[in-house]
């Protein structure tokens, strides 16, 4: 396909303005085949502003007289407003942008044609997340205190090879050991989208196990699969004798019994002795995206009163919805911790609310997922790879015109608590808010084949990883990190339990008014925090270095 | 003492009071003659001061041992903090519930905590202590006296008005005469006076209480002294009164309001007498007399508008004591939810009165920054409302109180020697519940929002706020006990009491804010922004004994911590740099020798860093603790879920899933 044919004019005259506490730029406007460029002239700077078309979530124009405005509103929240002369110019751009972001097709969009001085293509993507995963679950198993049967529970199978089990998982999976590929195959019938359960994480300090799977299809008949019921039979069995289990099932009691009509439902008590199932029902799909369109909506209005906005802020529930999902990965997080229990989260696909509970209790626990480079590895393996539709769910942000299909911010709620948690524990990250309004911008719209796809499969399909950049090695570069890191961060080997009363939760304004209120005074505070941290760094080091230099 | 009839009672229960599981503590509970004391079984001490509590309630609660209705006592401190005991035997609980509604509640002044406390400080100590801030002084730094301003000695015997202090500041051109006959048309005698002179732009801050309604007479005395403040100002031609009370409720006043505009008028009118026309022909004065001898001519004030009136609503004391009332008790609701937590917030109006005492301020300081006017500010009284507006515009305005010692001083001046009735408002003594009001937690929450704005803004940080809003009413210290400076004279305080400023110094490294700038120019004046996003529930106050709810990390003691290395690994830098300097002196070759290494060593700075970090960081990891403490998932709310997890599995199987059928 030719974007040729998709653009309409060549270029126009135009101004931009971005926002009270920016300059307007003035220049010369051009679209191309995945940006929106502006050129004020050599002398000025920025000397070349750009836009990624992808980013662009709705566009308005209006013109009056003989010239035209555009109003942006991307997908990272910015609300741009362009204003171009010429009526003719105005409505060709508008057309313009209006074709080319909205394109379909992955293969043609701008990651493939991305290729940024310094990074190599290849470099930094997680090949093998969950081989490595694997390998680290064998080093902890071997070395932990356990009795000698758990040390050897686990297995990576590589039954889903070609992705015939299951389209939306990785090739390999973890799962127990006394469970052969065949039974993984009847299990996966038995699943919604072929997603039988897998390991998620594993506990080391109690020895116990998180795993997540899609909703069993019990349908009308109350089905049962023998092979299904052997493997979470195995996951106790493993575990510890006695071992209880739980199922966290993210849906409501009446919901997962309303979903036997259409074929799923939840597991019978009687079919899984040892497990019991718990009711956490969180909000996904339409409901979500509208909270957060109604959120948007609300910190849109600086005007407002007081009693306004909090009405507002009440009512888009988004503060709640953080409140529920982290209640709810702290409570799977207390039943691997404090219990000893082994714990199975699903709801009905097992690809939204499942991995947003799986990767909380995670960083709740596992003090390596709160360094850099572990929740870059928590991301790669437990959304992407675990097969998180992101291009489904992050076609649309929050100012989007259309209908929502599929869209919905179960990526950005995760974020949202981790934001929580890092606000509560300030000094257990290793990376700042920085780095999640990076992943947000990213998942959203983005120069890097992160995030592009729905499952593995397509990617491979797509060939993603040997075509495209890792947003990885992007966000990796050393120019990067004092955006990205915390500087106050500490090692913290212990597990970090938030707060999650309403007190404690508070609205993230760094992202949700980011554009429309920028905390400047704040911005520099932080900066301060930046320097007294790094002097202590290198104060601290160098008297070290020349402590210890050989003595003549 | 004759109020304690028990002591010490054992195996009391200490409730949590967001726990839903009824967690408790068991230990001892102490009743001392000023202090209420647990001890809980980990030796862990409660201290609550008696004259903190606002309110002792019999709860009765269901136990669910025996289903007996009983009635144990319910603290609610005056500084957020509640605390719900269980005594085991029936009799105690009552003499402790009687004791504390006693205990609680003084009759007089001289039962204050203040008039007993001895910190073992000697007179001189002492008398350091209280002249530790000397408000002349602070004049003196503002630049008064001045050519246009001066203090007036006409209440130095508390003559004209018995709640202000006796040294106040006038526009030097007011006489006495005329300060008399004004303070007699203003309520309670507090006439117009000098509350901050802005050096730079000549302008002034003054404050005084409202007209007296039904006054039908002008009083041309007041209109004097209000010609006389705005003449003060050299720089601008118009001045602003500020009256704080929302103009809905002005309906009862509506007659003051109606002698305002009247004064405003004639003011107006004597003024355009003066200079416009004087300067003007004769033609025109015979127009104006004649105008005003037919009782028009006044109605186009605005032409002539040297003073510019303003209402800006902030509601009365009562609205905010039931406002703060509906905020706690939203927020003391065992499982809240985030819904009813916000409606709650909404419903309270707390944030909203916050933002309106915030605008006042603002506008205030801008009148002053950007018009060079100078302000009138008053409200009834002009002891509450007013105060809180003076004090808040001078903050925005000069980065003086915006230091630890500076704040003491605007406490002192806009609060204290005006007269801002601490006893009543706080409930020091068992008085009228209808005075009782949290103007001064106001101000100091408008403060907070304002350190959360400007984070490098204040030399201070937030727990000087909560320690000031403690010893309010603690009654522990002089400063705040009584009604005006007269009352406090009269009690003596300075020789039975201490100051609490030399003791808030002494700690002052616990309040030192790590990130402040002292020198930075864009915070010589504040300008801050009151959108509604900015205002937030100040948990660390209304919540500060409710450690479950807070982070549980601090980054301002670890940045406080790296800022004190920093110090020490320069100063050790030094010390390096100079002993090498001396060295090299002393052996041309320089090469350091092992004697100095050895001797450097011991000091090395980067042994001490390691030490450093070891504290602060971590506790001890073993398998018993795997959690930062404070943290554990038992004291969240989220643990009342887990109760599921110990619920025992039901024998039967429903019959349900009896007809499951096998499938593959």
């Amino acid at each position: 396909m030719e974007f040729s044919e998709l653009i309409r004019t060549g270029q126009a005259q135009a101004e931009l303005l971005r926002g009270p506490e920016m300059p307007p730029l003035r220049g010369t406007l051009c679209v191309t085949g995945h940006h929106l460029l502006l050129s004020p002239g050599p002398q000025a700077t920025p000397d070349l502003w750009l836009l990624l078309l992808r980013s662009v979530d709705s566009i308005e124009k209006r013109v009056a007289g003989d010239a035209g405005t555009i109003t942006l509103r991307c997908k990272d929240l910015r609300v741009l407003q362009l204003d171009i002369e010429g009526v003719e110019a105005t409505l060709d751009i508008a057309r313009s942008i209006e074709a080319l972001s909205s394109l379909e097709s992955v293969i043609t969009s701008f990651p493939f044609f991305y290729r940024p001085k310094g990074l190599r293509l290849g470099e930094a993507w997680h090949f093998h997340p969950p081989e490595r995963y694997y390998k680290r679950i064998a080093r902890e198993t071997w070395s932990s205190p356990l009795p000698v049967p758990q040390t050897r529970a686990w297995r990576l199978s590589e039954a889903n090879e070609d992705f015939s089990l299951c389209p939306s998982y990785p090739r390999a999976v973890i799962v127990p050991r006394a469970v052969d590929d065949d039974a993984l195959a009847r299990s996966a019938r038995f699943r919604q989208g072929g997603r039988f359960p897998v390991l998620s994480y594993y506990h080391a300090p109690r020895g116990t196990v998180l795993l997540r799977s899609s909703q069993p299809l019990t349908g009308r008949q109350k089905l049962r699969c023998a092979e299904d019921e052997e493997l979470l039979r195995a996951v106790l069995a493993e575990a510890r004798p006695g071992a209880r289990g739980f199922i966290v099932d993210t849906r409501s009691a009446q919901a997962a019994k309303q979903a036997r009509m259409t074929g799923g439902g939840t597991e019978a008590k009687a079919a899984y002795p040892g497990w019991k199932r718990l009711h956490r029902p969180l909000e996904r799909g339409r409901p979500l995206q509208e909270s957060f369109v109604r959120l948007m909506e609300a910190c849109g209005d600086p005007e407002q009163s007081m009693d306004r906005w909090l009405s507002r802020l009440d009512g888009c529930r988004w503060l709640s919805h953080v409140k529920e999902a982290l209640s709810t990965a702290c409570l799977a997080a207390q039943g691997m911790e404090w219990e000893g229990a082994c714990i199975l989260v699903h709801g009905a696909e097992g690809t939204d609310s499942t991995l947003l509970v799986t990767s909380l209790a995670q960083l709740i626990l596992d003090p390596l997922s709160r360094t850099m480079a572990g929740f870059q590895e928590l991301i790669e393996r437990e959304w992407i790879q675990a097969g998180h539709p992101f291009q489904l769910r992050c076609a649309h942000s929050a100012f989007s015109h259309t209908r929502p299909k599929h869209e919905a911010p179960i990526f950005l709620l995760f974020l949202d608590c981790v934001w929580q948690l890092g606000r509560q524990f300030p000094l257990s990250l290793e990376f700042g808010e920085g780095m999640l309004l990076a992943l947000f911008d990213h998942s959203y719209a983005s120069p890097f084949g992160t995030f592009l796809c729905n499952s593995e499969k397509e990617r491979c399909l797509c060939e993603v990883r040997t075509r495209t950049h890792s947003l990885w090695s992007g966000l990796n570069q050393p120019k990067e990190q004092r955006k990205l890191r915390n500087p106050l961060y500490v090692p913290n080997p212990l597990a970090i339990w938030p707060s999650v009363e309403p007190q404690s939760l508070r609205l993230w304004q760094g992202l949700f008014l980011r554009w429309t209120h920028p905390p400047e005074p704040s911005e520099v505070a932080w900066e301060k925090v930046w320097q007294i941290a790094t002097d202590q760094k290198t104060e601290g080091s160098q008297p070290t270095d020349s402590a210890s230099e050989p003595q003549p | 003492m004759e109020h304690i009839r028990t002591t010490k009672v054992e195996q009391v229960k200490l409730l949590d009071r967001f726990s839903t599981s009824n967690k408790s503590l068991t230990g001892t509970l102490y009743l001392t003659a000023t202090h209420l004391l647990f001890i809980d079984s980990h030796q862990k001490e409660t201290w609550i001061l008696h004259h903190h509590i606002a309110l002792v309630e019999k709860l009765a609660l269901t136990t669910s041992g025996c289903q007996c209705i009983r009635s144990d006592p319910v603290i609610q401190c005056k500084n957020f903090r509640t605390v719900h005991f269980i005594v085991p035997r029936e009799r105690d609980c009552h003499d402790i519930y009687n004791s504390l509604l006693q205990l609680s509640k003084q009759a007089k002044y001289e039962d204050l905590y203040a008039f007993s406390y001895n910190p073992k400080q000697n007179d001189s100590e002492r008398l350091r202590g209280w002249q530790l801030v000397a408000l002349a002084e602070e004049y003196k730094r503002m630049g008064v006296p001045n050519s246009n301003w001066q203090l007036s000695d006409a209440n130095r015997d508390y003559k004209i008005c018995e709640t202000y202090p006796r040294e106040l500041y006038v526009p030097r051109i007011a006489s006495k005469p005329i300060i008399v006959g004004s303070s007699k048309f203003r309520s309670k005698g507090r006439f117009p006076v000098l509350s901050y002179y802005h050096q730079n732009k000549e302008a002034a801050i003054c404050r005084c209480s409202q007209p007296l309604s039904g006054f039908s007479a002008r009083c041309l005395e007041d209109e004097h002294l209000l010609q006389a403040i705005s003449k003060a100002n050299p720089a601008n031609r118009y001045m602003y009164v500020m009256d704080t009370r929302p103009r809905h409720r002005m309906q009862s006043w509506w007659a003051t309001q109606k002698d305002i505009g009247r004064i405003i008028v004639r003011i107006s009118s004597k003024i355009w007498n003066d200079e416009k026309i004087r300067e003007s022909d004769g033609k025109k004065r015979l127009n104006a007399m004649a105008n005003r001898a037919a009782g028009k001519g006044y109605e186009n004030e605005d032409n002539y508008s040297n003073i510019r009136f303003q209402f800006v609503g902030i509601e009365n004391i009562h609205v905010m004591r039931s406002s703060l009332q509906k905020l706690l008790e939203v927020n003391g609701t065992k499982g809240l939810s985030v819904s009813d937590f916000y409606s709650g917030l909404e419903n309270a109006g707390w944030l909203r009165h916050i933002k309106a005492v915030m605008d006042a301020a603002i506008f205030l300081a801008k009148a002053i920054m950007v018009e060079n006017a100078s302000v009138l500010v008053h409200c009834s009284d002009g002891w509450d409302r007013t105060s809180q507006v003076c004090s808040l515009g001078s903050l925005l305005l000069d980065p003086y109180y915006r230091t630890i010692r500076g704040f003491m001083v605007l406490i002192e001046k806009d609060w204290i020697s005006f007269g801002h009735k601490y006893s009543e408002r706080c409930g020091h003594l068992d008085g009228d519940p209808k005075e009782v009001s949290p103007v001064f937690t106001q101000f100091l929450e408008c403060v907070w929002h304002l350190t959360e704005q400007f984070p490098q803004g204040f030399e201070f940080n937030e727990a000087f706020l909560l320690q000031i809003h403690e010893h309010i009413h603690s009654c522990q210290f002089g400063n705040f006990i009584g009604n005006c400076q007269k009352e406090r004279e009269e009690l003596k305080l300075k020789e039975k009491t201490y100051s609490l400023w030399p003791f808030l110094l002494d700690d002052q490294e616990k309040y030192f804010n790590p990130l402040y700038s002292s020198t930075s120019q864009k915070l010589a004046a504040l300008e801050p922004n009151t959108v509604s996003f900015n205002f937030k529930f100040w948990r660390n106050m209304y919540h500060q004994f409710d450690g479950t709810l807070h982070p549980r990390q601090s980054v301002f003691n670890i940045i406080m911590n790296m800022n004190e290395q920093n110090k020490q690994l320069q100063k050790d830098v030094k010390d390096l740099e100079s002993q090498i300097k001396q060295h090299k002196n002393k052996q041309t070759d320089g090469v350091l020798t092992k004697e100095l290494l050895n001797s450097v060593r011991p000091e090395s700075p980067a042994l001490k860093t390691s030490l450093c970090l070891k504290e602060q960081t971590l506790l001890p990891v073993n398998d018993a603790l795997r959690t930062i403490e404070g943290s554990n998932p038992a004291d969240n709310r989220y643990s009342e879920y887990a109760d599921e997890f110990s619920k025992a599995e039901p024998a039967v199987v429903s019959s349900e899933y009896g007809v499951a059928r096998m499938t593959c």
